[in-house]
């Protein structure tokens, strides 16, 4: 299988309050269509990760690749565009745009990228949305959405642009189960069908076990990266 | 960078808080219309002050000025071994005419000179008039009608009769509106005039002018060249000052340098030296008026910089996610400068519509400006350049204003907001 993702000797500091080195050099691959899920205690760094391999943290040492593309020492505006292009997020707060409707919060990131029309766009964002079941409510403004809806219509965005990598930071964190199995469904049958690499951080055991491999964290070090063992609940 | 999509972005959010745009928009609002009122009516104002002063000012005065000159007399011829000098201190001028040389061939040669407007030749005297065993002192003009109308609007300043009058008839004079009524005189009745050196003419009022001037209108009288000619026994080439209107205000000094070298024996006096007070107070009040109206831009800009400041503190999150899903920084100050320059255009606009009608209504006000003044109403300058001003300053005030707050939203730091 192809590697989409590569980090080498991953490192980052904090100073604030106190000088304090939460990744001690992490070291992996995640691999094309792979539904990765990294888990570990509050503090273990895990989230900081996330946002390291997501581009918007740039202040750490070490390299990162995606797709065979050095990342690491790019401007932000070059960042800019990989994310818009190639990354998708789901965060655990659904952080839709309030004043736009379900269907323009989907649409802005593929408006960004400019690389289709915007008729066309529409056509792609409703489409997303039916994927994620939520193609009933493209009118109606974000704000008047459930907090699971709301999750739904995010993924919905994270998927428009049609990214390499689909990041979630707790995607399920905020969402009851009933929610949490959607979600988790998405996410499979995206890793499954169209090849894309699914990356969450996540506290929900059960949601990790049903991901193709868990990658354990303490304290800045990989405990270990293995498929999943438990059986789960959220496939039947 | 993506204008069409940061001006979608810009206008969801605008429309969507509409209450706090139109707040926002309103202080730009009020502070251009307040400009364009503040500098409508103080020009306004400026303009009327200095057209009273100017109207019957020429922009180059040519008169004969009977001065002594600071030459020390010595005398001459000293008897011989004798080494002393002797000095003739207190000197008295001598008997001289006020008249100017030639004076009504040098009116027609300046005529000519490239730059000026016209030439308005003058025979002025002091004079007593009589009003029974009253004598009141004041100066009659002799002038010539025509041009005096052409260029110094003396037509215009009759509150009765004609100016042309004073051609219909011999021994006839105008008379200053205050002079006609410490004499109480009106139009038809006689007054009789004596000069300090004895002559002496009665004289058939036939008009009442007002400068709005109170100095002027109860002193001053006009009668034709001829007639003051008469009144001091003096030929018609008899010319005592030369008043001259240039087409450019502003060439009169360069002009009146170039006189005095041509002309050595009179004095030459241009509009500047002779009205620095009120040029004086007309810069002052210039300078009054836009710092005035320079603060109120300032204090609507700094209205925008607060609100567009709290607009994006609430809107933290929203730029976070945008940066996150590929929006870069330039993005992020578009849509937020966007937002500012439709305020300022929109507040601008409404601005010069509001400050239009209000100077409207101030100038159709009536104003009680007593019996001297020329005026019923408040003086209201509407010049389109000011108009452009304000829009132009609105502009540039927002402009400057949502620059900063936009500079700072690109600078969030998606990872800090996300992370909560």
């Amino acid at each position: 299988m192809a590697t989409v993702l590569k980090a080498e000797n991953i490192k980052k500091k904090f100073f604030q309050p106190t000088e304090f080195e939460v990744l001690k050099g992490l070291d992996f691959e995640v691999h094309e269509g792979e539904f990765f899920s990294i888990i570990g205690k509050s503090g273990c760094g895990k989230s900081t990760l996330l946002y390291i391999l997501s581009t918007m943290d740039t202040d750490y040492d070490g390299t990162m690749h995606i797709k065979g593309e050095q990342l690491t020492g790019k401007t932000q505006n070059q960042l800019s565009k990989f994310r818009n292009e190639h990354l998708g997020f789901v965060f655990q707060f659904h952080f839709l745009l309030p004043e736009f409707t379900a269907l323009k919060n989907v649409m802005l990131p593929a408006l960004k990228l400019g690389k289709y029309s915007e008729k066309e766009i529409e056509h792609r964002a409703i489409e997303k949305l039916r994927l994620v079941g939520m193609d009933e409510f493209a009118h109606k403004h974000a704000n008047r959405l459930s907090g699971g809806q709301q999750q739904r219509v995010a993924i919905a965005r994270a998927l428009v642009n049609d990214p390499a990598i689909i990041m979630g930071d707790e995607p399920t964190g905020n969402l009851d189960k009933a929610n949490s199995m959607r979600v988790f469904d998405i996410f499979k049958q995206l890793a499954e069908e169209n090849k894309q690499t699914i990356i969450t951080v996540t506290h929900d055991h059960d949601f990790a076990n049903g991901s193709d491999r868990i990658m354990e964290m303490e304290d800045g070090r990989i405990l270990g990266i293995e498929p999943p063992t438990e059986p789960t609940p959220y496939i039947k | 960078m993506n204008w069409k999509l940061s001006l979608n972005i810009a206008l969801t959010h605008l429309l969507t808080k509409k209450k706090q745009s139109i707040v926002a928009m309103l202080g730009v609002t009020f502070g251009i219309s307040m400009f364009i009122i503040m500098i409508s009516f103080m020009t306004g104002v400026n303009q009327f002050t200095e057209d009273l002063a100017m109207d019957n000012t020429p922009h180059v005065h040519i008169y004969k000025s009977i001065e002594i000159e600071d030459k020390k007399i010595v005398a001459l011829d000293k008897p011989a071994g004798d080494s002393n000098w002797y000095v003739v201190k207190h000197q008295r001028p001598k008997n001289e005419l006020s008249k100017i040389k030639n004076g009504l061939a040098v009116m027609e040669r300046i005529e000519n000179m490239p730059g000026v407007r016209g030439v308005a030749p003058q025979v002025s005297t002091q004079v007593f008039y009589n009003n029974g065993p009253v004598q009141i002192p004041g100066t009659v003009f002799g002038v010539d009608v025509k041009k005096q109308a052409d260029l110094f609007d003396l037509d215009k300043k009759m509150d009765l009769g004609e100016l042309n009058d004073l051609l219909k008839g011999s021994d006839v004079i105008i008379m200053g509106k205050g002079l006609a009524k410490k004499m109480g005189v009106t139009i038809g009745d006689r007054v009789s005039v004596t000069t300090p050196e004895g002559g002496n003419l009665n004289l058939k009022i036939v008009g009442i002018f007002s400068y709005g001037i109170a100095q002027l209108d109860q002193t001053q009288s006009y009668a034709t060249l001829a007639t003051v000619q008469k009144i001091l026994q003096k030929d018609p080439s008899y010319v005592t000052d030369l008043n001259l209107k240039m087409k450019d205000v502003n060439a009169a000094s360069a002009l009146a340098k170039s006189l005095e070298n041509q002309l050595p024996d009179v004095k030459i006096e241009d509009w500047e030296t002779a009205n620095q007070s009120i040029l004086a107070g007309t810069q002052i009040r210039n300078i009054m008026t836009f710092v005035v109206c320079f603060t109120l831009l300032v204090v609507a800009g700094f209205g925008i910089y607060n609100i567009m400041n709290m607009n994006i503190i609430n809107k933290m999150k929203d730029i976070a996610i945008l940066k996150a899903t590929g929006f870069q920084g330039a993005d992020v100050t578009g849509i937020f400068m966007l937002q500012s320059v439709m305020i300022g255009i929109a507040g601008g606009f409404f601005g010069l519509i509001i400050g239009f009608f209000f100077s409207y209504l101030l100038s159709i006000t009536p104003f009680p400006a007593g019996e001297f003044f020329r005026i019923d109403t408040f003086p209201v300058n509407f010049n389109p350049v000011h108009y452009f001003i304000g829009l132009f300053f609105g502009f540039l005030t927002t402009l400057f204003a949502g620059w900063f707050p936009s500079r700072k939203a690109a600078k969030v730091d998606p990872v800090q907001i996300i992370r909560g």
